[in-house]
């Protein structure tokens, strides 16, 4: 079976800066990470190959040239292929967007099994997997702490709740998204390190998706929300600070305010 | 023409989670702003009387979708219902709880029905937006998406032709729109350090998620009367559901604390937590604890605070030991009042208590739990 694992490369810093034009993220010189979810998933993907015999793992990303530092790590990690999915036309694409563009690389590479973290830790919207599984027409399951069973037909997952679990059996093709719980993600082996940079990483264009993802819904343009405005936060006005008070004294200050506001 | 503000209520065995209760108090001010009415979308099997609770805490409608199948969340049933609910009322505005099952469902009908999504929104509004335009080809999308969506706008053209030194005459694209009533969603994005004000303009419903204890729910008033509305569907699931099971282990919901007593990295070691906990009694509220103190082992994940953990809006938050990171503050900055105890005098936690104490917490908190004990005991 074929595996496709989506992730992202994300800051690895929290120095993020901000276009004040376009109020986009500014990535180019950040150095980028694999998102901590999507490694998870890319493991999940592994033990998967280790169980299935004749089990491909293909990583791909959608992102600006620099992120095959990130795709090298994948394969460095024993993924079998890494896909880079970059163009201008893909800039600046919010969840819509980039899902959109992230389905029509994964249907043109084809697969039973797409496995995507379930967010990523620079933007928090866990949006993307679901997404991209609506646009495939298949199946999803999200927040997967555990695989319970996998062969050649279906993928039994337990999928987590707040107070609760589920599992479930889907058919291929199908999609989840992994959560930390999953598994601990191995490292690179030093065999992996020395194929990853013999590997080529494999590029793909809008040209290479276009006959399965409309333009109009590409990058910018063709994003359904708008960043109106970003600002620095502001604290709120300060109240009151005692300093230099004895236990006792700061005990008394602390009752007497409980008290006048009848918490106590 | 799209209209209402409708709030995806979740239920879980029969019972409402509080992030729908606090939504829908969200949706009457917008609703209100808007001059529209508030909407619950609620699925499950074997509903009964729930509605009713709905249309106690400020709902204006119910629309139902009692099925067996949807007795136990799945994506694609739930889904086929908001969808069918979208496209049959044309809504507004659509709202989810930001828990496992609406970051689930949310973006599954944001991508169904091609609108856009703002996750874990902290504020929302209606206001206006404005926007200009450079270039002929967002201005042609601009007037259809209004004239489509029949949208309040106010348009000022200021395009012109200018010459260059040859005399070609360049045309100079430049028109700036007012949209009026937008949902304006504001967000932390980037680790708490920026907040992004976002918009949908161009596509309904406007949809966000909101986490729990972000919002305030209003008030049952068992008098408010409103439409129940059952939704004629036929949902159906694209995966087999094996099994639920409901964990073993009560999790505690910090989120519907009124009392915290919050750990920091400055308690020093997991033995000194019972000096919070203490406190935590004496109060009557519960423990809670920053991401430090989570990530050392002191204390249960469930009970973290901040962008990482949970978002609380207690009537009271007592911080012992806690620096205040951005990180934290995110989780806990809207609580009704905040006490700091903390020995470093520049921990930006002061920034945000209204009352802060610089001192050694060691020294104050036993004697602080014994003060409040006796205090209550002579009252």
């Amino acid at each position: 079976m074929k595996i496709v694992v989506c992730m992202k490369q994300v800051p690895d810093t929290t120095e993020v800066k901000i276009d004040p034009v376009t109020n986009t993220l500014i990535r180019d010189g950040v150095p980028a990470i694999i998102n901590p979810d999507d490694k998870c998933g890319i493991e999940a993907a592994l033990e998967i190959k280790e169980r299935v015999p004749g089990t491909t793992v293909t990583v791909v990303t959608m992102g600006i040239p620099a992120a095959e530092s990130a795709l090298r790590e994948a394969l460095a990690m024993g993924c079998d292929e890494a896909v880079l999915l970059t163009d201008r036309k893909l800039a600046g694409a919010d969840t819509w967007a980039t899902s959109c563009a992230v389905a029509g690389a994964v249907q043109k590479l084809g697969a039973d099994l797409v496995i995507c973290g379930r967010q990523a830790i620079d933007g928090d919207t866990a949006q993307v997997g679901v997404q991209i599984a609506i646009h495939m027409g298949i199946p999803v399951t999200t927040y997967v702490e555990k695989l319970v069973d996998v062969n050649e037909q279906s993928i039994t997952v337990q999928r987590q709740y707040e107070d609760r679990y589920q599992t479930v059996r889907m058919r291929y093709p199908c999609l989840i998204t992994a959560i930390g719980d999953l598994n601990k993600p191995r490292y690179m082996s030093v065999g992996g390190c020395w194929d990853a940079y013999a590997k080529e990483i494999k590029i793909m264009t809008y040209a290479d998706i276009a006959d399965v993802a409309d333009e109009s819904n590409m990058g910018l343009a063709g994003s359904p929300t708008y960043v109106a405005t970003s600002t620095t936060k502001e604290a709120k006005g300060a109240g009151t600070v005692l300093k230099d008070l004895s236990p006792d004294e700061a005990v008394a200050a602390i009752v007497d305010k409980l008290a006048a506001m009848h918490i106590i | 023409m799209s209209r209402d503000v409708y709030v995806f209520c979740e239920q879980r065995d029969g019972v409402i989670q509080n992030v729908s209760y606090e939504l829908i108090g969200k949706a009457r001010e917008l609703a209100a702003d808007l001059g529209q009415q508030v909407v619950g979308i609620l699925a499950g099997s074997n509903i009964g009387e729930l509605p009713a609770k709905l249309i106690a805490r400020g709902a204006d409608k119910v629309i139902v979708a009692d099925k067996p199948i949807l007795e136990h969340y799945s994506t694609k049933p739930y889904t086929d219902v908001v969808v069918q609910v979208v496209h049959e009322y044309q809504p507004e505005i659509v709202l989810f709880g930001a828990s496992s099952i609406g970051r689930d469902l949310a973006p599954a009908v944001s991508a169904s029905v091609h609108t856009g999504l703002t996750a874990d929104c902290t504020g929302l509004a209606i206001g206006d937006l404005v926007r200009t335009v450079n270039n002929a080809k967002d201005k042609a999308k601009s007037d259809a998406c209004i004239a489509a969506l029949g949208q309040d706008v106010d348009v000022v053209d200021n395009s012109r032709v200018v010459k260059d030194r040859a005399g070609n005459e360049i045309p100079i694209v430049n028109v700036q729109y007012t949209y009026h009533k937008q949902l304006r969603m504001t967000r932390p994005a980037f680790g708490g350090n920026i907040i992004a004000t976002i918009v949908c303009l161009q596509h309904r419903p406007q949809m966000a998620t909101v986490r729990p204890g972000v919002m305030q729910a209003l008030e049952a008033d068992e008098t408010r009367t409103g439409e129940v509305i059952t939704l004629n569907c036929d949902p159906t699931n694209n995966l087999e559901v094996l099994e639920t099971v409901k964990s073993a282990k009560a999790s505690k919901d910090i989120t519907e604390s009124k009392i915290l007593v919050s750990a920091g990295r400055g308690m020093g070691s997991a033995e000194k937590l019972c000096e919070v906990q203490a406190l935590a009694e004496a109060l009557e509220g519960d423990v809670s604890g920053s991401r430090a103190v989570v990530d050392a082992g002191w204390l249960e994940k469930d009970r973290q605070v901040g962008q990482t953990g949970k978002t609380v809006r207690p009537d009271l938050y007592v911080a012992c030991g806690i620096s205040g990171a951005i990180q934290h503050a995110a989780g806990m900055e809207n609580s009704g009042y905040i006490i700091a105890i903390n020995k470093e005098e520049t921990a930006p936690i002061f920034d945000i208590a209204d009352l802060g104490i610089v001192g050694d917490v060691h020294a104050i908190l036993p004697k602080l739990a014994d003060a409040i004990n006796k205090y209550k005991a002579n009252k």
